[in-house]
């Protein structure tokens, strides 16, 4: 290091530091120790931290008039929430969701990745990743919005059914309008893991399957999509777990029922200024999810993520 | 914010899981461990609650200015025009942060505006919020001489005015209006029933917003006789529930509720509503867009809102707001922001500027309008625990939120 300036300290330096490696060599636990505290540090500084304060302030209330956090402890906002019939069916409405938006992109989802990985030539599967990741280039509100003009009346959807003698659906304003714009915004974090599954399953093993006398449905049933799994339990962390917290597409497209876990949690932050209720609201979606990925974990499907 | 924090996640699942539910454990320790910080007591409103700054003494004589104003206010109100003319006159720099709603200006003025900010331009329902929490401070009134020329309605209202002690100086009001796209009605509605006739289901927009609960009141008021409601704001147990059973009746009526303004406009632009609740300043967008829309105040009143330059109690430029407060009430002032917005003044002589500005604006904004046009809107205010007759009988503002959440909606 220094030896070439300075020879003598560097001597003496390279003694020291002959000494604390080679004790830290005998010493695996110092080692990773010193390794890993930055990282940790840093980890649960910023992110943990966040996370406990949030848990912390579920715990209080606020005084209903002056609107200043009351530290007293109580369960009070999770009693609420699961004594209130509207708050449950918010719940429900959003798991529900999470559920319907997964599926449906996993079906849209794993003939598109098939396609990409085992068939499309190279310049095509270039062509379809650039398709697939400009969206994701793009504002979400601009997406959102166009997707409102869609909707809207006499927008383009009225408008191209309309012609073509089907009459109108007005979409604009329902939970089906929330449940396409979810979808669209999402297929990009499905279609990803699922196509670096696919791609990483062996061509032998389907020769194999085939050798073996296995028709196409039984080859796919049986290797593809068990190979394929992790990949679409990857994908579909994504896109329930971003259904869940999310709240600014029900606020835009969403109509009189378009009430989720999301714009609970913005509504008593930004207009009741209800943090404490709102923080035990944000933790029925962490738990959710803590669920979620546990029996993922148990079904074995996280093993190759 | 949540996309980033689930993509980190889901990157290292397992051992976010594994720290996750760690943080879950150390937050439970945490709460039955360190017991009862509690600062403030169960307030509920009222007369037997005191202004905790009430004692703070007040400015006697306006000094030199500290070269800047930090300002919350809605948007519309800090307009160059009047602004500048402020800034060159008084080398005040005024710095605005826009608020969209009453809540969110209460939260920016928490903790006294934080050192941070000097003047929030707070509308009555919020008014009592800020200055019961200690977050606004006694203004010297001798101090603003158009304050003399209001109309006397808005010189020491309950909103801003506690025992004679003012915590900030009025500033304009206005109704909240039936809109109506003249497409859809050949005459214009006459009475808010439309908005709660189901003859018209798919096409009616008003605000998400608990106060909208006052706009059912003040229709039941009439209507329904036997609630015996006097005030739109000060519901009994009774009175709130056949409001909000009346909002949730006409909840399938509802196209959407809007949050925004823009929001609104859109929907009236594109045929999505052709019915609503809403403000001046979406009708004079509509009309600005060539876009044809009525506007009305119902034979039931209406609702409305009277905003207040409120002092902040940790003001740091307070020569600066004195300064503010006095150049926003004279008339010229008072007409230009009146004629901008589409709203009302609070200074009588504002009226012959506002024709000098545009002419016929004094008539079409109410400048001049006799008592009774001032009578037939019930301006915004804090629902709270207290009635005005001292009885504890009343539903305070919580009581709206939770059952604008959890039954209207």
């Amino acid at each position: 290091m220094t030896t070439t300036t300075a020879p003598d300290l560097g001597k003496e330096r390279g003694g020291i530091g002959l000494r604390v490696s080679s004790a830290l060599w005998r010493r695996p636990w110092a080692r990773a120790t010193i390794l890993l505290t930055p990282p940790l540090a840093w980890f649960i500084l910023v992110y943990l931290a966040a996370l406990v304060v949030l848990l912390i302030t579920a715990f209080w209330q606020i005084n209903p008039f002056t609107e200043n956090i009351v530290r007293v402890w109580n369960v009070g906002n999770f009693t609420q929430i699961l004594t209130t019939s509207a708050y449950r069916g918010v719940i429900v409405r959003t798991v529900g969701m999470a559920a319907v938006v997964t599926v449906v992109d996993a079906i849209v989802a794993f003939p598109f990745a098939y396609y990409m990985a085992r068939i499309a030539s190279r310049r095509t599967r270039t062509a379809l990743f650039v398709a697939i990741l400009m969206p994701l280039w793009a504002s979400y509100l601009a997406k959102v919005y166009s997707w409102l003009l869609i909707f809207t009346h006499g927008g383009l959807l009225d408008w191209t059914l309309g012609h073509l003698g089907l009459g109108q659906v007005h979409l604009i304003y329902t939970n089906w309008a929330v449940f396409t714009v979810f979808a669209y915004i999402w297929l990009p974090f499905m279609i990803i893991p699922v196509y670096a599954a696919l791609e990483r399953i062996p061509g032998s093993q389907l020769e194999a399957s085939q050798d073996l006398g296995a028709r196409t449905w039984m080859t796919t049933r049986k290797i593809i999509i068990p190979l394929a799994l992790p990949g679409i339990v990857a994908g579909s962390i994504f896109t329930f777990s971003l259904t869940l917290g999310d709240y600014i597409t029900p606020l835009l497209v969403g109509g009189t029922s378009a009430n989720f876990m999301g714009n609970i949690i913005y509504t008593n932050i930004g207009t009741a200024n209800n943090v404490p209720f709102a923080a035990a609201m944000a933790m029925v979606p962490i738990v959710i999810m803590a669920v979620y990925l546990l029996s993922a974990r148990a079904l074995g499907a996280l093993e190759a993520v | 914010m949540t996309k980033r924090a689930v993509r980190r996640w889901s990157r290292g699942t397992k051992a976010a899981l594994v720290l996750a539910s760690a943080a879950v454990i150390t937050a439970g320790c945490g709460s039955s461990g360190s017991g009862s910080t509690g600062s403030v007591g169960g307030q509920s409103g009222g007369p037997g609650l005191t202004v905790p700054t009430a004692n703070l003494p007040v400015l006697q004589k306006i000094g030199k200015g500290e070269g800047k104003l930090n300002l919350i206010a809605w948007e519309g109100y800090l307009q160059p025009e009047w602004v500048k003319p402020f800034e060159q006159q008084t080398g005040c720099q005024v710095n605005a942060k826009y608020a969209g709603s009453s809540d969110e200006m209460v939260a920016l003025m928490k903790n006294g505006g934080g050192g941070q900010y000097d003047m929030v331009s707070s509308s009555g329902d919020a008014d009592l919020r800020i200055l019961y929490a200690g977050d606004a401070r006694p203004v010297n009134i001798n101090l603003i001489p158009s304050w003399k020329d209001f109309f006397p309605a808005f010189q020491s209202p309950s909103f801003n005015t506690i025992n004679g002690v003012h915590y900030g100086v009025s500033l304009q009001w206005g109704p909240n209006v039936l809109m109506y796209s003249k497409k859809a009605f050949s005459t214009p509605p006459t009475s808010w029933s439309v908005i709660y006739d189901s003859k018209y289901k798919g096409q009616v927009t008003v605000p998400d917003n608990p106060i909208q609960i006052a706009d059912a009141a003040l229709y039941l008021e009439k209507h329904q006789p036997s609630l015996k409601i006097t005030d739109p704001y000060e519901l009994t147990q009774p009175q709130l529930q056949a409001a909000v059973s009346l909002l949730a009746k006409q909840r399938p009526l509802i196209e959407k509720y809007w949050g925004l303004a823009s929001q609104e406009i859109f929907d009236f632009k594109n045929g999505n509503a052709t019915l609503g609740a809403g403000w001046p300043y979406q009708v004079s967008a509509l009309k600005a867009d060539k876009f044809d829309i009525g506007d009305t105040i119902p034979s039931e009143g209406a609702t409305g809102w009277a905003d207040t330059w409120m002092l902040a109690a940790k003001a740091p430029d307070i020569n600066c707001a004195y300064m503010w407060m006095r150049y926003i009430s004279t008339p010229k002032v008072q007409a230009e922001q009146a004629v901008n917005y589409g709203e009302t003044p609070d200074n009588k002589l504002a009226c012959s500027y506002m024709d000098k500005i545009q002419a016929g604006s004094c008539d079409q904004y109410h400048a001049n309008a006799p008592l009774s046009y001032f009578k037939s809107i019930a301006l915004w205010k804090t629902p709270l625990a207290t009635c005005d007759n001292g009885k504890p009988d009343c539903m305070p503002y919580s009581e709206w939120v939770s059952a604008w959440n959890t039954e209207v909606k």
